[in-house]
């Protein structure tokens, strides 16, 4: 189980996986826009997403868990 | 003159506007949203109002409401959020509330750019090298020729660096103008393009106006603003080491006569292109105070933004061209929020110090108190350190001085990167255009 973390302060801007989407490492999960700039997620592992933990439009900080890879 | 004014914006820019209006003896209201509880700004005005929708900078009835219900007279768009919208202008004067800021009609003149280039051609202003309206390949060929490439296929509804595709020959031309004219549907809900020249080493300089409600426009002279990473500016100077009194004088007459070619009022920048050959050509208009203005107050004496709520309130200018002199230098320098180690990513977060630089012809424009947490919600300008000297090289070494002397822990800013771009030769030769920037990054980040 791997916990994909935020790199940097923002609100959620967009969620591009769903509980059980396959993914391959370095394929981009999630944005998230800081100070008007919106920044890619990408998943450093491959595997099953299995949990989403931040929806659209929640601030997140720098180091919560954006959501699980399994 | 008003007794009372909303200030409609946040950061350093409702900061600004406070201060001018406690100047004139002007009572302020703030708003703010929870995110900026503890900003400035908040705390300067003589009364506060709390938004509590986040986005509510941006909410035009809201803001209009509030500003009724405290009895304010006038309301300070500021510059961003709802400073060029020609239909919250149109609704403060429904509502009998003085936008300070341009009328609607003259911010939509200035919006379509296939428009404002015709308006600017006809008041004999030189616009860069290029066409109206493009309605099909044929066209679009035709005109490429007469234009000569490299040349950019602009869209009419874009403005500030957006809508802009670069083409070097015929090939990419037949690629790009249907994927522009389609881009440009999607986000300005106008396919309208057109075909722009493209220089490649140019220099951005604007020219500040200033006019009234009775048709007197006077300038400021020039801010060189080709220090910009993104279209993005990150340093401005006045004036500008290319330009001479001779072309201040030919750049100020031809941004007057963009002005009142479109009945202007209140400050506003015209945005020019120049090149080698101190050649300049109108790029576009900004119908707001820009983010740069104190580097044209520090060189003229003048609080643009008290004048520009003086000529809001009615009130005739009270000088004239010849009025307006030059002295000495000025820089300003943008600090924002950002790690410039890496890739310039934002870096909000709680400041844990802050120290302001100080001395002699020293000035910062901030909204930041120690123990604020700065929101990742807005852009990343933490503030402006402005400097003035009686030339240009004492205006840098003040400058460098400034940004050894500033303290701000808890998010990386632009400080380290600044104070470095004051010891390059170019930059120090003022010979740079605004592609200096970007190249620069790229060798030392190698």
């Amino acid at each position: 189980m791997t916990e994909i973390k935020a790199t940097m302060a923002g609100v959620v801007d967009s969620v591009f996986v769903e509980p059980g989407t396959v993914v391959e490492a370095g394929q981009k999960v999630m944005a998230i826009e800081s100070m008007k700039t919106i920044m890619e997620v990408n998943t450093t592992v491959g595997g099953t997403v299995t949990a989403i933990k931040m929806d659209v439009g929640e601030f997140v900080d720098e180091g919560d868990v954006l959501l699980i890879v399994e | 003159m008003f007794k009372k004014i909303l200030v409609a914006n946040r950061g350093e820019i409702a900061v600004r506007v406070i201060r001018a209006c406690k100047t004139m003896g002007i009572s302020t209201v703030a708003v703010y949203v929870e995110m900026d509880r503890d900003s400035l700004h908040v705390s300067l005005a003589d009364e506060a109002v709390l938004l509590l929708d986040r986005r509510g900078y941006l909410d035009r009835e809201l803001l209009i409401k509030t500003a009724k219900e405290a009895n304010c007279e006038a309301i300070h768009p500021g510059y961003g959020f709802l400073a060029e919208n020609a239909d919250f202008s149109r609704r403060c004067q429904e509502e009998g509330l003085t936008f300070i800021g341009p009328s609607a009609l003259a911010m939509e003149a200035m919006g379509l750019k296939i428009k404002a280039r015709e308006i600017m051609m006809a008041a004999g202003v030189p616009v860069v090298p290029g066409c109206g309206a493009i309605t099909c390949l044929e066209d679009a060929m035709q005109e490429a020729e007469k234009i000569g490439y490299p040349l950019m296929i602009k869209a009419s509804g874009g403005g500030g660096g957006r809508g802009i595709r670069v083409v070097t020959g015929y090939g990419e031309l037949e690629e790009l103008l249907p994927v522009c004219q389609k881009e440009s549907e999607m986000a300005f809900c106008n396919s309208e393009v057109y075909l722009e020249k493209f220089f490649t080493n140019p220099r951005h300089i604007e020219i500040q106006i200033l006019a009234d409600n009775f048709g007197h426009v006077v300038h400021f002279g020039e801010r060189e603003c080709s220090i910009q990473r993104r279209r993005q500016k990150l340093l401005e100077e006045s004036p500008s080491p290319l330009v001479d009194s001779t072309l201040r004088a030919e750049m100020g007459d031809a941004a007057v006569r963009a002005a009142k070619a479109i009945g202007y009022s209140g400050c506003g920048t015209v945005e020019f292109l120049v090149d080698e050959n101190k050649k300049y050509y109108f790029l576009e208009m900004n119908t707001r105070i820009q983010v740069e203005h104190p580097v044209t107050e520090m060189v003229t004496g003048t609080d643009l933004i008290q004048e520009q709520i003086r000529v809001a309130a009615g009130e005739t200018l009270a000088f004239q061209q010849e009025d307006i002199t030059f002295n000495g230098w000025s820089i300003e320098c943008r600090i924002n929020a950002e790690d410039y180690k890496k890739n310039f990513k934002p870096s909000p977060g709680l400041i844990e110090t802050f120290r302001p630089p100080l001395g002699p012809w020293t000035r910062m424009d901030t909204y930041i108190v120690e123990g604020l947490k700065v929101t990742p919600l807005f852009d990343s300008l933490l503030g402006k350190v402005i400097v003035w000297g009686k030339t240009r090289d004492e205006a840098i070494a003040r400058m460098r001085l400034a940004l050894d002397e500033i303290q701000i822990t808890g998010p990386e800013t632009t400080v380290p990167l600044l104070r470095m771009l004051l010891d390059q030769e170019e930059f120090m030769s003022g010979e740079y255009s605004n592609c200096y920037l970007e190249n620069w990054l790229e060798r030392i980040s190698d």
